[in-house]
């Protein structure tokens, strides 16, 4: 393929408070897929989403965004954080936390225009939260906070989406109606990144895996991941564990 | 003493420092009230006493070698938000340790020069509690004007301000200086705090801050709303707070703060939506909706410095 890879990561090392938290990482997710980041509590999945958002300096490697070293600001990524990264008992509604979105990183001064109002009705369609614009964000349930964080995400109409944990602490119709969403943005051509704790959910939607445990352990279409030993060298678990059987059933 | 009274006494020339206290009252409590909005929803009250405590070694300065007490205080606050900042890049320790060392420490230094004046101790009650007498009529311009440059830039990085609060991950995702935001946002409480000291006092100035604007916050889920009640409660809270206390000789700046506690204390119990009464008439400590939300998120209620807690 000519066209470079939306996302790109080459050779990645990283520190974090003096230690090596991630180790020769490659990754590249193509647009108009959906790739899962899995991997146990501490294998770096967040810390490889701040870095592909320029929040964190590589010791070595690099990470190329759209084929453009990634850098904080720059436009064409979309990042949904766990949840709890946001102040939920602002008072602001729905829209007006969308449209931070599209507007918090431009220039001084610049107010929202036609256009962005446009594009931030256009996002809250998609997560089909319209008729709950108004509303401030302190009431909303935890599905609905979710569906605004990607919709504030999509107001800055990006071509790379990072998703923290979408599905954490959500019930099934949710979780169902988000993937959902999530798989239609990556055939419309964005390159969707998600990490989660759902590994059967991950392995029935994702196009591709990547097992990261400090270094990516195994990628591939999930078809590929049915041997054992990947997923037990990844999760350090041992031969008995039920993650396997999930793994199989998948 | 009637409300027609207080206006003759308003308008009458050789009470002309009442007025002028009126002015500066009302003017600061603007300020404040809309600054204080920033504070409250970012859940910095303590930078704020921090700031406020930080402006007394400057206002002390000024004092002793005759100098202008607004440009001395706001030196002094302004030093200690860098120091602050500076000091909280050292990840050993958390920036409230670092605020109360360095605020306390500005205090002490304020006392300490402030005794080497003599006849300290009256100015000294002067200054931690407030006085209306004896305010320079330049000082009315000076205030008018650092309260126009205060709302202008606050105005002008709302949008900012507004998304670093929100998410602070997001902001710097976004390309925003965080820190320079963080600094930025310091330096306009400390403004406009030494807009208040003279009225109020360095000790209560916090309430000018904090009150109007958890008050606001109370009667309103807008933050458009919000920010435009807070300075109206403050300024009304000012006005009565002067009038009572020249009708009944009470310290103006504890009055003022009284009847903004008050206020405060009415809209927590009868605000529309968010009050105690409304609450209980709706069955339960919570509405239905937010015992809703409340059971599949943990709500992110901010410490008492926490934003600030990462960037500094």
């Amino acid at each position: 393929m000519t066209d470079p890879s939306a996302l790109q990561v080459e050779n990645l090392h990283l520190d974090l408070g003096g230690r090596r938290v991630l180790t020769g990482v490659e990754l590249s997710v193509d647009r108009g897929e959906l790739v899962g980041l899995i991997g146990p509590n501490g294998a770096g999945k967040t810390t490889l989403m701040r870095a592909v958002l320029g929040l964190l300096r590589p010791v070595d490697g690099r990470i190329l965004v759209g084929g453009r070293a990634a850098k904080a600001g720059r436009t064409g990524i979309g990042y949904v954080p766990q949840r709890h990264e946001f102040a939920w008992d602002f008072p602001i509604s729905v829209e007006g936390t969308v449209m931070t979105g599209r507007t918090g990183g431009l220039r001084l001064g610049r107010r929202p225009g036609e256009e962005d109002w446009r594009a931030v009705a256009d996002a809250l369609d998609r997560v089909r939260m319209s008729e709950l614009r108004t509303r401030p964000v302190g009431e909303l349930s935890g599905g609905q906070r979710q569906r605004v964080l990607v919709a504030r995400a999509l107001a800055g109409q990006p071509s790379v989406l990072l998703l923290d944990e979408p599905f954490t602490g959500l019930d099934m119709p949710t979780v169902e109606l988000l993937t959902d969403l999530f798989v239609s943005l990556a055939r419309e051509g964005h390159a969707v990144l998600m990490t989660t704790h759902d590994i059967a959910g991950a392995l029935h939607s994702c196009d591709r895996l990547a097992l990261l445990n400090r270094w990516v352990v195994a990628s591939g279409c999930p078809d590929e991941l049915r041997d054992d030993e990947v997923w037990m060298r990844a999760f350090g678990v041992s031969q008995t564990n039920p993650l396997l059987k999930i793994v199989k059933a998948a | 003493m009637s409300i027609v009274e207080f206006f003759t006494d308003l308008f009458n020339p050789d009470l002309a420092f009442l007025a002028k206290a009126l002015a500066i009252a009302v003017m600061a409590s603007i300020v404040c009230g809309v600054i204080g909005c920033y504070v409250v929803l970012r859940g910095m009250a303590f930078i704020g006493d921090a700031v406020a405590h930080a402006v007394f070694p400057g206002l002390a300065v000024a004092f002793v070698i005759s100098g202008n007490l607004i440009v001395g205080g706001t030196v002094a606050g302004v030093v200690t938000a860098i120091l602050v900042a500076a000091f909280s890049q050292n990840r050993r320790l958390k920036e409230d340790s670092i605020i109360g060392i360095f605020f306390v420490a500005a205090f002490a230094l304020g006392i300490v020069i402030i005794s080497q004046a003599p006849g300290y101790a009256g100015s000294l009650q002067q200054f931690l509690f407030g006085s209306i007498t004896g305010i320079p009529d330049s000082d009315l311009i000076i205030v008018a004007l650092m309260g126009l440059v205060v709302l202008g830039i606050a105005f002008g990085l709302h949008k900012e301000f507004v998304a670093v609060t929100l998410d602070r991950e997001m902001a710097r995702a976004l390309g925003l200086k965080v820190f320079w935001l963080d600094l930025t946002l310091y330096v306009l409480v400390t403004l406009a705090v030494v807009i208040s000291v003279q009225t109020i006092g360095n000790i209560l100035v916090l309430a000018l801050l904090i009150t109007p604007a958890a008050t606001a916050r109370l009667l309103s889920d807008r933050l458009g709303v919000m920010m435009t009640l807070a300075p109206v409660i403050g300024a009304v809270g000012a006005f009565l707070g002067l009038y009572i206390s020249w009708t009944w000789d009470t310290p103006t700046g504890g009055t003022i703060v009284l009847v903004l506690t008050a206020i405060f204390l009415f809209a927590w119990l009868f605000a529309p939506r968010h009050g105690v009464v409304a609450r209980r008439r709706r069955g339960g400590p919570a509405s239905a909706r937010e015992a809703d939300s409340a059971d599949t998120e943990i709500t992110h209620t901010p410490s008492p410095v926490g934003p600030a807690r990462e960037t500094i």
